[in-house]
């Protein structure tokens, strides 16, 4: 308290400010160096609306970045946490997760908290670009109440590194008012394009279920790597592209306005459309595909990182990830949820396939994300 | 007096020459220098010595066919546009409603280009314009996502940048060798033709070129108005950092895009040198 005593000189308080505007000093630093603190406190006993809310008492500062995919949380918890802590959540979305390690791997990214799949963690732990959790921060983490399958890739070399948000899994979804049959296949997926859906079909702009569901088209792994394979798979998506209306992972707006008839869907957005457009179905591809689990980590020299553990804290309380699971619709690992949401949801076929479908699915492995060839067949057949 | 004039000068170009130094010249060493490395094993850089990016270029042909049929299309359109558009402003307009046009041609500047670019999106979507073609019975049209819509939107968002220049060239132009040429019985599309329209060649090249360069360097537009299908090289360059992390490639792409803009400027310079010669021996000018 010794600083609050000695009155601060004006350049001395515009450097303060300066400082802590670049945030390379913390809120608290700032009010105690400057006598802000002492000033506030006072100002707050005397007029109550002054009184700091909990975010002062807290002390995370007033912002924190989130990366994370499209449609993916409701907006109303970020408003909550906001009045709760003080810190607005920003909100950066992704369409792939070879785009969100490439932003981390240039450095300097601003992540507080971002979403990565499971496959990737090993990558992230193996470059130090994530940092293992600290449980004391996360009190509404519980280990107990997660489906292993769900939740193992979370772990990489006996560390904590990741904890789960939603699995799922990557089908198709289409309008019914515009199909002669329903869909069932990659095959159907890819043949209907050339043909009767020409010119309405959109594919994700990421490598993995774009080209692991055209290598399902040939019943090869949706994870293959190997070169004659992985020939076949480009061959089909060139010879698709002119049938495309788009390569782009955000695919709601034009499958929402009729633009689009028919895209590559993952299981919760093709529950939101489902739910909105009773016309739009989703199916799993019988030959198989992707299943999926997506984490919560926390980047290394994540700029505000108290206000990161306190945003994940409250993303994985029972409750707001309650309202969270409703609003987008994806399946949750965590069994406290599941206790809450309603049995419709959980018996929906949509966001819980039958056994036998969920069997022939495949998690993405470690090697697709890095895998060259996956990786520059993308980008050439984008720019064919 | 000779040395404290050199110290002068060279305080003053010192703040630009390091800003070029720092953030141009260096930048592009290194993209040359990653230019001739590999991919590095997750990705990024690793050194070597290899030519072999720049030998799979052609892997990379469509977007740069794109780029370079687009870019001059886009710039051709645009002065097609804004030459009228100049001419109506700087002499056909009274100088009192002259200041309110010029505004409004501006003000497309105050909103970002993405948030144009995404009224493009509804504005060409289905619901958009093809609703209304179809509503008066004119056929089942589709323009998101197509050549031509990459086309309009490049064209919107450069036009102002056309516009400028030549309104000032016409601007300064002397009315009274338009009188002259009048007085001695040149019918009008004549004295355009041998007046106004030589004297505006400097406004025309320079919107040319700063549309040109802008166009050959696009991502946004073809990203937002092309749905990832009508990739511009800019768009091929952003993929190979941002999603297949393949930087070696990546920078001699950037290297080559680099390379045929300076030859195309020089090229086109050169023309404007001879056209601008040619007139000097007529006697024109």
């Amino acid at each position: 308290m010794k600083k609050d005593e000695t009155p601060i000189t004006r350049q001395k308080f515009i450097e303060e400010l300066h400082r802590y505007r670049k945030g390379s000093v913390t809120r608290r630093h700032f009010l105690g160096v400057t006598g802000l603190g002492t000033a506030m406190a006072v100002l707050g006993g005397a007029l109550p609306m002054l009184r700091p809310g909990p975010a002062l008492a807290g002390d995370i500062g007033d912002r924190v970045i989130l990366a994370t995919w499209p449609n993916y949380h409701d907006v109303a918890n970020f408003d909550l946490f906001r009045d709760q802590t003080g810190a607005a959540v920003q909100v950066n979305v992704f369409g792939s997760n070879e785009e969100m390690l490439a932003k981390l791997q240039a450095g300097g990214s601003g992540w507080d908290l971002f979403v990565p799949t499971n496959y990737t963690l090993t990558t992230y732990v193996e470059a130090d670009l994530i940092e293992p959790l600290d449980l004391s921060k996360l009190p509404n983490y519980d280990a107990a109440a997660f489906e292993a399958r769900f939740a193992e890739a979370g772990t990489v070399g006996g560390k904590l590194y990741a904890v789960p948000k939603n699995w799922g899994t990557t089908g198709m979804a289409w309008d019914s008012g515009k199909a002669k049959a329903p869909f069932t296949s990659w095959k159907e997926f890819f043949d209907v394009t050339r043909t009767d859906f020409s010119g309405r079909t959109i594919v994700h702009d990421y490598q993995l279920t774009t080209i692991g569901s055209a290598l399902k088209y040939f019943g090869y792994s949706f994870n293959s790597v190997d070169p004659a394979e992985l020939a076949e798979a480009e061959k089909l998506l060139i010879e698709v592209k002119p049938h495309l209306f788009a390569i782009t992972s955000d695919y709601q707006p034009p499958m929402r306005n009729g633009d689009a008839w028919l895209t590559m869907c993952w299981t919760g957005e093709g529950k939101q459309l489902n739910r909105d457009l009773p016309e739009i179905r989703f199916a799993l591809g019988k030959e198989g595909g992707e299943i999926w689990s997506d984490y919560y980590a926390i980047p290394k020299n994540a700029p505000h990182r108290d206000a990161a553990y306190a945003l994940l804290n409250f993303l994985i309380d029972p409750q707001v990830n309650t309202r969270e699971a409703l609003a987008h619709g994806f399946p949750v690992a965590d069994a406290r949820v599941n206790a809450q949401l309603p049995a419709e949801l959980l018996n929906d076929p949509i966001l819980h396939p039958a056994a036998e479908l969920l069997n022939a699915l495949e998690f993405g492995a470690a090697a697709t994300l890095t895998d060259p060839n996956r990786a520059e067949l993308m980008a050439r057949f984008k720019s064919a | 007096m000779a040395i404290s004039q050199r110290m002068a000068r060279a305080i003053l170009l010192a703040p630009a020459g390091l800003w070029y130094a720092v953030l141009l010249v260096l930048p592009l060493i290194v993209v040359l220098v990653y230019s001739f490395g590999e991919r590095g094993a997750a990705g990024g850089y690793a050194p070597a010595f290899t030519l072999a990016q720049y030998a799979n270029l052609g892997a990379r042909w469509t977007a740069f066919q794109n780029t370079l049929l687009l870019a001059p299309a886009g710039t051709l359109a645009a002065l097609l546009i804004a030459y009228p558009l100049a001419y109506f402003l700087a002499l056909r307009v009274s100088a009192r409603w002259r200041t309110t046009l010029l505004v409004l041609v501006i003000v497309p500047f105050w909103t970002s280009i993405l948030i144009r670019s995404y009224a493009w999106i509804f504005l060409l979507g289905g619901r958009g314009i093809p609703q209304l073609l179809s509503d008066l019975g004119l056929g089942d049209l589709r323009l998101i996502n197509t050549p031509f819509a990459v086309l309009l939107g490049i064209v919107y968002g450069y036009l102002p940048l056309m516009v400028f220049p030549i309104y000032v060239s016409l601007e300064k132009l002397d009315k009274r060798l338009l009188e002259a040429a009048g007085d001695l019985g040149a019918p009008p599309w004549r004295s355009f033709l041998q007046i106004t329209l030589p004297l505006s060649l400097p406004g025309v090249a320079t919107g040319s070129m700063l549309v040109f360069i802008l166009l050959m360097g696009e991502y946004l537009i073809p990203q937002m108005l092309g749905g990832g299908k009508v990739f511009f090289v800019g768009n091929a360059l952003v993929d190979l950092f941002l999603q297949s992390r393949n930087w070696a490639f990546g920078s001699a792409l950037a290297v080559t895009l680099v390379a045929i803009m300076l030859v195309t400027v020089t090229l086109y310079m050169r023309f404007l040198k001879r056209i601008g010669a040619a007139r000097d021996d007529v006697g024109l000018m």
